[in-house]
């Protein structure tokens, strides 16, 4: 299953809830103002490594550079353009967006 | 809306601002010029080009008080004041010098 | 909208008077239109001759963060235009500490010079406030 978040983690609970309910094997794309999960010394970056020992954590890249992140991202997760979106979404039979 | 030069179509706004920045280039600043009745000498240049720049650096178009003080900084206290600018573009150097160089409108003109 | 703007008096009595205005920007860029909302105002109050401050806490510390670019998701950065802000006499550019920490930031990720107050110095600073413009 994928579950796309695109809330800011500091702003919004739409990530806490999306980690309560990420069962093992899922995968986790953040996208838009959802990036700034994965990136360093944010206050969720403890919760987003506990979650990568189970699931895979994904991160759209344009919106990390956009917002002048993409120097920052945490080790481990996978970067991925607007293809490999695409490609995720083809790969789940299900998506959770957790607007 | 738009205009024409020698086969290249460049849109405009209906106060007559070229749409999209990346269209620019000489003739139509020089067609622009012609539709505000201002005649482009290098002085008139000087200032098209600050602008440009300006937008470069900030991506706004700067409000006349702003555009004054910076001209001044850069080009010279006799250019960077009101009575200069007034002269060059008469019906305010924000807004015609700004639909002259492709910017939009300045924000914070009132 | 009085509320938010906490009754700007516009009677001809108060015209030359100048006031403490206040934006707080609580936002990250480009999720949400409030940034860029923010920046056109601040740009049309320098018009007014006031006492300016910008507060950036919570996601705002975002919206000067440096090295954006917007080519990827086809928006227009406005990041550059904070620098501008300087030429439009707002030179009080006030960042929360705190939430600057909570987001694994520092000073020198910021695109701006900007004074760095504590969470209870931000809160003072409100205070003082004629007006408080809220985004």
């Amino acid at each position: 299953m994928l579950h796309i978040v695109n809330k800011s983690p500091l702003e919004k609970n739409a990530l806490d809830s999306c980690l309560t309910h990420a069962q093992a094997g899922s995968t986790i794309l953040l996208i838009e103002d959802g990036v700034y999960a994965v990136t360093k010394g944010n206050k969720v970056e403890p919760a987003m490594k506990k979650v990568m020992e189970s699931c895979t954590v994904c991160a759209l890249w344009p919106d990390l550079e956009a917002r002048g992140m993409q120097d920052t991202v945490i080790d481990g997760v996978k970067q991925v353009d607007y293809n490999g979106f695409v490609d995720l979404v083809a790969e789940n039979a299900t998506v959770q967006s957790w607007l | 809306m738009g205009f024409e030069i020698n086969g290249k179509t460049y849109e405009t706004d209906e106060e007559g601002y070229l749409v999209n920045l990346a269209e620019w280039d000489e003739e139509a600043a020089k067609y622009l010029a012609k539709e505000e009745k201002v005649e482009m000498t290098e002085s008139h240049w000087e200032v098209v080009n600050f602008l440009r720049e300006y937008y470069n650096d900030y991506q706004i178009a700067p409000a006349v008080r702003v555009l004054t003080k910076a001209i001044g900084k850069k080009l010279g206290p006799e250019k960077g004041n009101s009575k200069y600018l007034y002269e060059l573009f008469p019906y305010g150097p924000a807004k015609q010098a700004c639909k002259i160089a492709g910017l939009p409108k300045p924000t914070g003109c009132i | 909208m009085t509320e938010s703007t906490g009754g700007i008096d516009m009677d001809e009595d108060s015209s030359g008077t100048v006031k403490k205005f206040a934006f707080i920007n609580r936002k990250a860029p480009y999720g949400t239109v409030y940034a860029l909302e923010s920046l056109e105002v601040v740009l049309i109050s320098a018009a007014f001759d006031q006492d300016v401050s910008l507060m950036f806490i919570d996601d705002g510390v975002y919206q000067i963060k440096k090295g954006q670019g917007t080519k990827g998701i086809g928006m227009k950065n406005f990041s550059p235009t904070y620098r501008a802000l300087e030429g439009y006499d707002i030179e009080k550019l006030y960042v929360e500490k705190e939430s600057l920490e909570e987001r694994g930031l520092t000073e020198a990720d910021l695109l701006v010079d900007v004074e760095v107050l504590s969470r209870a110095d931000m809160a003072a600073l409100m205070e003082e406030q004629d007006v408080i413009l809220s985004f």
